[in-house]
């Protein structure tokens, strides 16, 4: 699903562009940028208040941006998967999907064929005909999804789609995402699981509204500076637990470039967040 | 326990609006209840019609407010008493002399205390004029009422279900229009399924009238089903047009489903919901006319009836069921309900923009 990293890319044509959004005196996001391109996935990952869902709904034009440009295709073409799945508890599946392809104006065997390709390989079919407010969280989520696909959108943009959600059902709705993308759609999707963003071909990482870090995972993890170490325990040196955190039973250190580390790994994506969320906190505590 | 009590008085402070449904409703209801709630009619507007129409009205006792007079013929002046009283203008016509020979009075039973208060105020006028008779002359207008012949019209048993259903229909039409209809618009911002509304390629137009016309089919249904059982069960007479009825009604849903949208617009949750629809209830129950006459209400408070839009339904459906009154006599009620319904929709419909079309003023 990754695309390459190169030139070849397909263009960007969906996105935003210096995003700010105010919600009284608090700055949701700012100055934000993120391009979506088609048949790629396009990761927003950040901690609890770091904006995704504001950038998703901005983009998804449920919300108006106070600043920046904002490019999307018409809503005939846009799916959206808001955080509460946007499905009908009091309707049942299929009764979801028939309201959904009735506003979108789908008719015609081919689309319901796919519909049902897509509830059985998620395990819905037999669900058919539960109410959705009967599902469990994780079959919403999939019917959600399901439902944002049905118009075969332009532009996908699901609002943490996996979150809270099974391993099993975890990997029915990255079938679905990796179907959507594989049949030309341009997804935006947030998660907070830096292990799927991950297998996106690009990545934004938000944090208090702002920008941390964005590009490929490659590109994230190859701009971390300095190294980054793995110790048994917390380190005892006070600046040295400054720039600490736990992961696996074990500690990681980040050491800016020119301070030696023993015992240095190479870093991965979760690694490439943390620095640079430390290092935007370490920038800030010392301003 | 303790704990429990603490907890709950912290969400208490922080729910504004049900504190103040519990410390301010109570305090309105009051003063107004206490303005409001009263059977007990002073005035009793009385037209006065026949030969000496004009000399007879100055002689009334204090209480026959007199709205019109007609110096006529007796045939002409029952017709003319008959219309005014079909018509809403007057609760009692006295006609001097009829085509009987003897003075006649008519009662518009439809306007339940008004016409008891009046029977009351000939009774004892009966018996006043009796006990003087012999020994001073009572006037031409004591006389007139002293003598009458009296009918009471529309509702000749005085039947408190015969004035109750008309307005109940409109009260039980206020409920679906109003109160049901805001939750279910609320219930789709609740579950989050409005943004999706909003992003789906549906104009703001086509969700709110996909809204509002089942909650509307619904009211009439009600509507038919209420009138079908006043009718069959409680005898209550249909005496006029259908059609008038029919547009009437049709106004008056036309606002309460309007208002309900406008309620949902503002409220976060099904619960604040309700309450504003019960604030909307409650007041149109107590001071449309449906149960206190609004001649009973004093001034200060009788203004607020006027903006209600059960006052002029319950004046439409009581005129068309009971009198027959005609759409020419109605047109007053007609054109605020129109106005209102205008005004309270087009508000709904900008709300609800600001919540299905992003880019606009939130």
């Amino acid at each position: 699903m990754t695309g390459p990293a190169g030139g070849d890319r397909p263009a960007i044509q969906w996105g935003a562009e210096a995003v700010s959004v105010s919600f009284g005196g608090l700055r949701a996001l700012d100055q934000v940028s993120v391009g979506v391109r088609p048949g790629q996935v396009t990761a927003v990952v950040g901690g609890d208040g770091a904006g995704k869902t504001t950038l998703l709904r901005c983009i998804a034009g449920a919300l108006a941006p106070s600043g920046g440009a904002v490019r999307r295709p018409s809503a005939q073409r846009i799916g959206y998967l808001p955080p509460s799945t946007g499905v009908y508890d009091d309707l049942s599946v299929a009764e979801n999907l028939e309201f959904r392809s009735a506003v979108f104006g789908i008719t015609g065997a081919a689309a319901g064929r796919q519909v049902g390709e897509y509830l059985e390989r998620t395990g819905l079919a037999a669900a058919r005909d539960r109410l959705a407010g009967q599902l469990s969280g994780g079959m919403r989520r999939k019917l959600g999804v399901i439902a944002a696909m049905l118009p075969e959108p332009e532009l996908l943009v699901l609002d943490e789609p996996t979150t809270g959600v099974d391993p099993v059902s975890r990997a029915d709705l990255w079938w679905l995402i990796a179907r959507a993308a594989a049949g030309g759609a341009a997804v935006l999707m947030s998660t907070t699981y830096l292990d799927e963003a991950a297998r996106a071909a690009h990545v934004l990482v938000l944090d208090a509204g702002r920008t941390l870090a964005a590009g490929t995972p490659a590109e994230i993890i190859a701009s971390v500076p300095g190294t980054i170490a793995v110790v048994p325990g917390r380190p005892d040196d006070t600046e040295e637990r400054r720039r600490a955190w736990r992961r696996a039973g074990t500690w990681r250190v980040w050491h800016p470039p020119g301070v030696p580390a023993s015992e240095p790994v190479p870093p991965d994506l979760q690694d490439a967040v943390c620095v640079a969320a430390l290092r935007a906190e370490l920038a800030g505590a010392d301003a | 326990m303790r704990a429990m009590i603490v907890k709950e008085f912290r969400q208490l402070r922080r729910d504004r609006r049900t504190l103040a449904m519990m410390i301010v409703m109570p305090i309105l209801l009051l003063v107004i209840l206490g303005y409001a709630a009263s059977f007990d009619v002073s005035d009793i507007p009385t037209v006065v019609a026949g030969p000496g129409a004009n000399v007879a009205a100055t002689a009334l006792p204090k209480s026959f407010q007199v709205a019109g007079t007609y110096t006529a013929t007796a045939g002409q002046a029952v017709t003319w008493a008959h219309d005014e009283l079909r018509d809403g203008h007057a609760a009692v016509a006295i006609v001097t002399a009829s085509a009987g020979g003897g003075p006649l009075i008519l009662v518009d039973g439809s306007q339940l205390f008004t016409a008891q208060a009046a029977l009351r105020q000939f009774a004892a006028q009966r018996s006043g004029a009796n006990a003087t008779a012999s020994s001073a002359d009572p006037g031409p207008g004591a006389a007139a009422v002293a003598n009458a012949t009296v009918q009471v019209l529309y509702n000749p048993q005085l039947k408190t279900s015969y004035i109750m259903i008309p307005g109940l229909a409109g009260v039980i039409l206020v409920f679906v229009g109003t109160v049901i209809t805001s939750l279910g618009v609320v219930r789709e911002r609740q579950a989050g399924t409005l943004e999706q509304l909003a992003v789906m390629p549906l104009r703001p137009a086509d969700v709110f009238l996909g809204k509002i016309v089942p909650y509307f089919v619904v009211a009439v249904v009600d509507l038919v089903i209420v009138l079908a059982v006043g009718v069959a069960v409680f005898g209550v007479p249909f005496r006029g047009s259908l059609a008038v009825f029919g547009l009437g009604a049709l106004l008056f849903v036309f606002v309460t489903l309007g208002l309900g949208v406008l309620i949902s617009s503002v409220s976060q949750t099904q619960g604040q919901a309700i309450q504003l629809a019960v604030m909307t209830l409650l007041p149109q129950v107590l001071l449309s006319g449906l149960i206190f006459p609004l001649t009973s209400i004093v001034v200060g408070v009788r203004w607020i009836a006027y903006l209600l839009p059960l006052t002029y339904f319950t004046q439409i459906s009581r005129g068309v069921m009971l009198r027959a009154e005609p759409i020419g006599s109605l047109w007053p009620p007609f054109v605020y309900l129109a106005l209102l319904g205008a005004a309270v929709t087009g508000l709904a419909i900008w709300r609800f923009r600001a919540f299905l079309a992003p880019g606009a003023a939130r």
